[in-house]
């Protein structure tokens, strides 16, 4: 770099968070970087620019530099991105300030670097290798093909942490398994080889941090770089996990009464989707919706007794008959 | 300007002040509306967990009526505009898939075409409306009002499906409205976070704590207030906040949520009743008396 010239160059602007925990008296703060770089540059062309001619002190993580190996997970601008795979140009083509930080909801080791410990800490929990009960009959597991290009989802995570680091649950809770995680054991309970599907679901249903406690904000469908998608996988293992007879949970009631009351209504029904979610025979819960309720009534503002129906509700009911009778 | 108008099931439920407030901007906006009576829920979401397809069938539904008048939808949920902007890029991405739900749709003598576009009440007031419309419909500036916008996932995720690439200026939507009004915006990593909403009542300790984080942030920032496109963050940002405050930090709910067209309506010069301020759990009144100064001046 450097060779073609100033015109051919573009000023390119960073913020970049250094701390260094290791450090008698480091105190995370901010730090700008202001340089030249070729406009095809990548996010990672620049931060390696800063630390090989500006400032050799920076510390981060990168190897492949081509969005295989899932090093150089970082926040651009409050969002995770493997910042090998983020050109410059397309976030700040005008030279404007790029806020580069560590991922979050992991333990920095120093400027950009984390520790990956919490992400594989999460891993672990799920068994993330498979248990047949068998031998294979003739040397090798035959699996389809279908059943494998299934799988491909999952198996594209190159386990770069990004999810883990914008998950909102995991921000406020550091029991949650995780996006990453709950996409690798979705992964498991979907592989014909493996032979412990159902002890999978029922274990990430009755535990606490599992399927359930996804808040379905969507941040892991938008910043994986590879498409996994992990809250999609997510909804389908609860989907399985109901379907193996797993109906214990509030979540469980949640959507079973939300599904019936848009079946029944055609609206959603509030009040009774408190009440089924709580469980008709927990009174703490109940008792503990009630100051909420009564609240709301005083400002006049509870949701009807009565739910608010949808005219000609009979054609909804239909529909949903007639696709449950595909589903069957 | 005419839409299919689709209040959705809290504005109807749960929280009437956001449709009396809607309705009320609406007509000072010249927006002309017809409410799609026969629709059903867009799910939430939530209700696509057990059948993702049956969602999609009743959200195409809902677009395909829309279609056959001739009209957009305009909601005034983030969560609906996401879960049908959903449904809509599923279809449109795949006429095999089009076909099947039509073939649901048959029986009832519908059929979508892909036409129908869904926009919030948000987007419309900057998009098809204009900022500075939208600024001559003010009697009032909010000089010296610093709000902190809170979008609602659905509002901005899976940004693919909500058209962010064709209509840049959706990622700070609120941001320019909070401007247009004269208000001050105070900008936190929280605002395009989850309220919390969806697991209430599966895990309460964790949506409690997003409710007292993102709530405390913006008073600890010195925010007047919240604003929010999407009336399931209201209810728990508002109807939790007493408790979630107590619980993760020992304080009082202090910081009120105002919804979008309440906002909108306070800089038209309409009264606190005319927009159903005095229904929230948390008081609204010092903002109300703030916006009050503010015009006497």
């Amino acid at each position: 770099m450097g060779t073609g010239g100033k015109g051919l160059l573009m000023q390119t602007n960073l913020k970049v968070k250094r701390y260094n925990p290791g450090e008698a008296g480091s105190q995370p703060h901010f730090q700008d970087y202001s340089i030249d770089i070729h406009p095809d540059s990548t996010i990672l062309d620049a931060l390696i620019h800063v630390r090989e001619e500006v400032d050799g002190t920076l510390a981060l993580r990168c190897s492949c530099r081509a969005s295989i190996c899932g090093s150089c997970g970082m926040r651009v601008n409050g969002r995770a991105r493997l910042v090998c795979k983020t050109r410059v140009a397309d976030l700040a083509p005008d030279g404007e300030e790029l806020t580069i930080e560590p991922m979050g909801n992991q333990l920095v080791v120093k400027d950009l670097v984390v520790t990956l410990d919490t992400f594989f800490d999460q891993i672990k929990r799920v068994d993330p290798y498979m248990q047949p009960d068998s031998e294979p009959e003739s040397g090798e597991y035959i699996a389809s093909n279908e059943s494998m290009t299934n799988l491909l989802t999952a198996m594209n995570c190159i386990m770069c942490g990004c999810c883990v680091s914008d998950c909102t649950v995991l921000e406020v809770d550091d029991n949650f398994i995780g996006p990453a995680a709950l996409a690798k054991a979705w992964r498991f309970t979907e592989d014909p080889r493996d032979d412990r599907r159902d002890e999978r679901l029922k274990k990430l249903n009755d535990e606490d941090g599992g399927i359930w406690d996804c808040t379905r904000c969507m941040q892991c469908v938008e910043v994986c770089p590879k498409d996994v998608a992990p809250m999609d996988r997510i909804m389908e293992l609860r989907d399985a996990a109901i379907e193996a007879g797993n109906k214990n949970t509030s979540g469980y009631r949640h959507t079973e009464s939300f599904y019936n009351s848009v079946k029944k209504n055609g609206r959603l029904d509030e009040t009774r989707l408190a009440i089924d979610s709580a469980g008709w025979t927990n009174i703490p819960r109940l008792l503990d919706l009630a100051p909420i309720g009564l609240k709301a009534m005083m400002k006049g503002k509870l949701p009807p007794i009565l739910p608010h129906k949808a005219e000609d509700r009979k054609k909804i009911k239909e529909a949903y008959e007639k696709v449950e009778g595909e589903r069957e | 300007m005419k839409y299919a108008f689709y209040p959705g099931c809290v504005a109807r439920g749960g929280a009437p002040e956001l449709f009396d407030s809607a309705v009320a901007v609406m007509g000072r906006l010249g927006i002309e509306w017809e409410e799609l009576t026969k629709a059903a829920c867009t799910g939430a979401g939530v209700l696509q967990e057990k059948n993702r397809k049956m969602g999609d069938v009743l959200n195409i539904r809902t677009l395909a009526m829309a279609e056959e008048k001739g009209l957009n939808v305009l909601v005034i949920c983030s969560t609906c505009q996401g879960v049908m902007s959903q449904a809509n890029h599923r279809v449109q991405r795949d006429a095999d898939y089009l076909a099947e739900i039509n073939e649901v749709l048959a029986e009832e003598g519908l059929e979508y075409k892909g036409k129908t576009e869904v926009k919030h009440l948000l987007w419309v007031a900057i998009e098809d409306i204009g900022v500075e419309a939208l600024k001559n419909t003010f009697q009032k500036e909010l000089a010296g009002v610093k709000l902190a916008p809170f979008y609602g996932c659905y509002m901005v995720r899976p940004s693919d499906a909500l058209g962010f690439a064709d209509n840049p200026g959706r990622d700070t939507s609120l941001e320019t409205v909070i401007e247009a009004v004269g208000g001050e915006v105070f900008d936190f990593p929280g605002k395009t976070a989850c309220c919390g909403f969806p697991i209430l009542f599966i895990n309460q300790a964790n949506s409690l704590r997003m409710v007292s984080n993102h709530t405390g942030a913006a008073k600890d920032g010195g925010a007047d207030a919240m604003v929010t496109p999407c009336p399931l963050c209201h209810l728990n940002l508002d109807g939790y906040q007493p408790k979630a405050r107590k619980k993760n930090r020992g304080d009082k709910a202090d910081l009120p949520i105002i919804h979008l067209p309440q906002l909108l309506g306070l800089a038209m010069g309409m009264s606190e009743k005319e927009l159903g301020l005095q229904k929230h759990i948390v008081s609204t009144k010092e903002i109300v008396r703030k916006v009050e100064l503010i015009a006497a001046r």
